[in-house]
């Protein structure tokens, strides 16, 4: 196993992220925030509870959620993407290092950011809208398991893109949307047929309810627990498995 | 001497179809230094890439040190260090941490004092915090080799070192890699200077159009193919080679001023007595003679064209 490695790539991507601290971490801290003063703190006192919470809260893992998708497939995106465009790529591939410590590396790094952020937005949370969480060790846990899946799929998208454009692509047109309609601000039992069914194809439902069962318990979760888990959990299998196939093959990376 | 570098058989056909590399097989010997020379797209960057990993082989074996460089390709890759042609780097960073961060990357762990040695010798060391968008193209070079050296590597491939550099560069560079072989370092260079090889080789090979033309002791190559000239300023032009010089290899040149003859440096008898005596007999009066010695540039194109 080459540690020094691991080390020295993960280390690589977190200079890089400390290096714009600014847009990496306070943006998405900023924006989040944006939305607790508004939904939560605003709007919040005048809603009805939602699965026995108040809307304020119901919203919290919802809208970390929505930071921690679109961070972690823009970070390791943009992890991978970077050395592609910029031809510093030869040195890894002239390296002894696996596929397996190549990915340690870069989706360990990007997937620290993550959980990184999540943390601080999660305190944050607690300055416009105090909570509990019933299940702290369950709310890491669901941090950790969607940051490397999401940075996995993210990784996969760095090494498939051809263009910077391109990478914005699926953060903003498809993880933005999905998980605004995956039950961020609402229960997706609130919709009417054929809606809440039509809903429960959207794969960012399963994670919010999970994530959100850490925190409240099953009243306030769409789904099982054990579904919510059996999703993230085969997301990161299929990730993995493509990342793997990627290195196995040079696909997109060695001529 | 033992090979440190076994190419067998080796070939590469892009998925395009186009066959950049006819399969070919070569052996770089242990502590020397072999030039790899060849037109632009004749395949020498492919077949540096192959050794180190960046492109897949598509048909044979490639030994590094005693190790395939596709199953022990950890052990093979730890023990090469490339430059390549292009200079590829992170702009942002500064540049003792991208040399830190290549010796990380190749498995080994942090050695101030080595890598503070590696930017001393390549007068990186007063930069050693600048960022690296900050530096000059020759001292982007420098952080390069740096890089490749980093985690002290047996075999040292240097893909166009020269590129783009000062001529006050390239001879530091040029005393640099004649250090590495004193301290048992193998390199492999491609150049397209020439002059690069005929100052540092040991061994040359050409590669053209995909396949290895030859390889040869560059001396030997040099001794070989190398032709000398005799060249004679005339008194007064003249408007054809006289006939009495017919038997000679002689041409004009200069609309005339000049009669170049040249012979084989083989041969015992280079004929230039005779060929001068000759000139007096038919009355040609010449102010001033040299001689030239074909270089390693002049062999090469004769190489080339004549394939």
């Amino acid at each position: 196993m080459n540690v020094h490695g691991i080390q020295a790539i993960y280390r690589f991507e977190m200079a890089r992220w400390f290096r714009t601290i600014g847009q990496s971490l306070f943006s998405p801290v900023l924006s989040t925030s944006l939305y607790f003063i508004v939904f939560g703190s605003v709007f919040g006192s005048r809603m009805v509870e939602i699965g026995g919470v108040s809307y304020g809260q119901f919203i919290i893992p919802g809208l970390v959620m929505l930071s921690i998708l679109t961070e972690s497939v823009s970070n390791a995106s943009f992890g991978i993407y970077m050395p592609r465009w910029a031809g510093t790529i030869y040195e890894l591939l002239s390296a002894p290092v696996s596929a397996l410590e190549a990915v340690c590396g870069y989706v360990g790094a990007a997937a620290t950011k993550s959980v990184i952020i999540g943390l601080v937005i999660l305190a944050t949370a607690y300055f416009f809208v105090p909570y509990t969480a019933q299940n702290w060790p369950a709310v890491l846990l669901f941090l950790v398991l969607t940051s490397v899946s999401f940075c996995l799929f993210g990784f996969v998208l760095g090494v498939l893109a051809d263009g910077f454009e391109k990478l914005q692509i699926v953060p903003m047109l498809i993880l933005t949307p999905l998980t605004f309609l995956g039950g961020t601000f609402y229960s997706i039992e609130m919709l009417e047929q054929p809606w809440s069914t039509i809903a429960l194809f959207n794969p960012i439902v399963y994670l919010i309810s999970g994530f959100r069962w850490a925190f409240f318990g099953a009243e306030a979760a769409d789904v099982n627990i054990g579904v919510s888990l059996a999703a993230i959990s085969g997301f990161l299998l299929i990730c993995l498995t493509a990342v793997w196939w990627i290195f196995k093959t040079g696909y997109r990376l060695k001529n | 001497m033992q090979p440190i570098i076994s190419i067998k058989d080796v070939s590469k056909t892009y998925k395009s179809g186009v066959q950049a590399l006819k399969p070919l097989s070569l052996e770089i010997m242990k502590g020397e230094i072999f030039a790899l020379l060849g037109p632009n797209g004749a395949g020498k960057t492919t077949l540096i890439n192959m050794t180190c990993g960046i492109v897949n082989l598509s048909t044979g074996v490639i030994i590094a040190d005693g190790n395939n460089i596709i199953t022990e390709y950890k052990e093979a890759r730890r023990k090469i260090g490339l430059v390549p042609q292009e200079l590829h780097t992170d702009a942002f960073e500064r540049v003792i941490d991208t040399v830190n961060f290549s010796r990380g990357l190749f498995g080994f762990e942090a050695n101030p004092a080595y890598i503070e040695k590696v930017l001393r010798d390549l007068s990186l060391w007063e930069k050693r915090n600048a960022k690296i968008m900050e530096l000059s193209g020759g001292m982007k070079r420098r952080v390069m080799i740096a890089k490749a050296l980093s985690h002290e590597p047996k075999i040292l491939f240097l893909d166009e070192p020269s590129a783009g550099v000062d001529v006050e560069l390239r001879r530091d560079m040029w005393e640099m890699v004649r250090t590495l072989r004193q301290n048992g370092v193998t390199i492999i260079l491609t150049t397209h200077y020439i002059e690069e090889a005929e100052e540092m080789a040991d061994r040359v090979g050409v590669i053209s159009k995909g396949e290895l033309i030859l390889v040869e002791e560059k001396n030997a190559l040099m001794r070989k193919l190398g032709k000398k000239q005799l060249v004679l300023e005339l008194a007064a032009p003249i408007s054809e080679v006289p006939g009495g010089l017919n038997g000679y290899q002689v041409e004009l040149a200069d609309e005339g001023r000049r009669i170049i003859y040249s012979f084989d440096t083989q041969a015992n008898d280079t004929g230039i007595p005779a060929f001068l005596r000759k000139l007096s007999e038919i009355g040609v009066d010449y102010k001033d003679l040299h001689t030239e010695q074909s270089s390693l540039e002049d062999i090469f194109v004769s190489l080339v064209h004549s394939k």
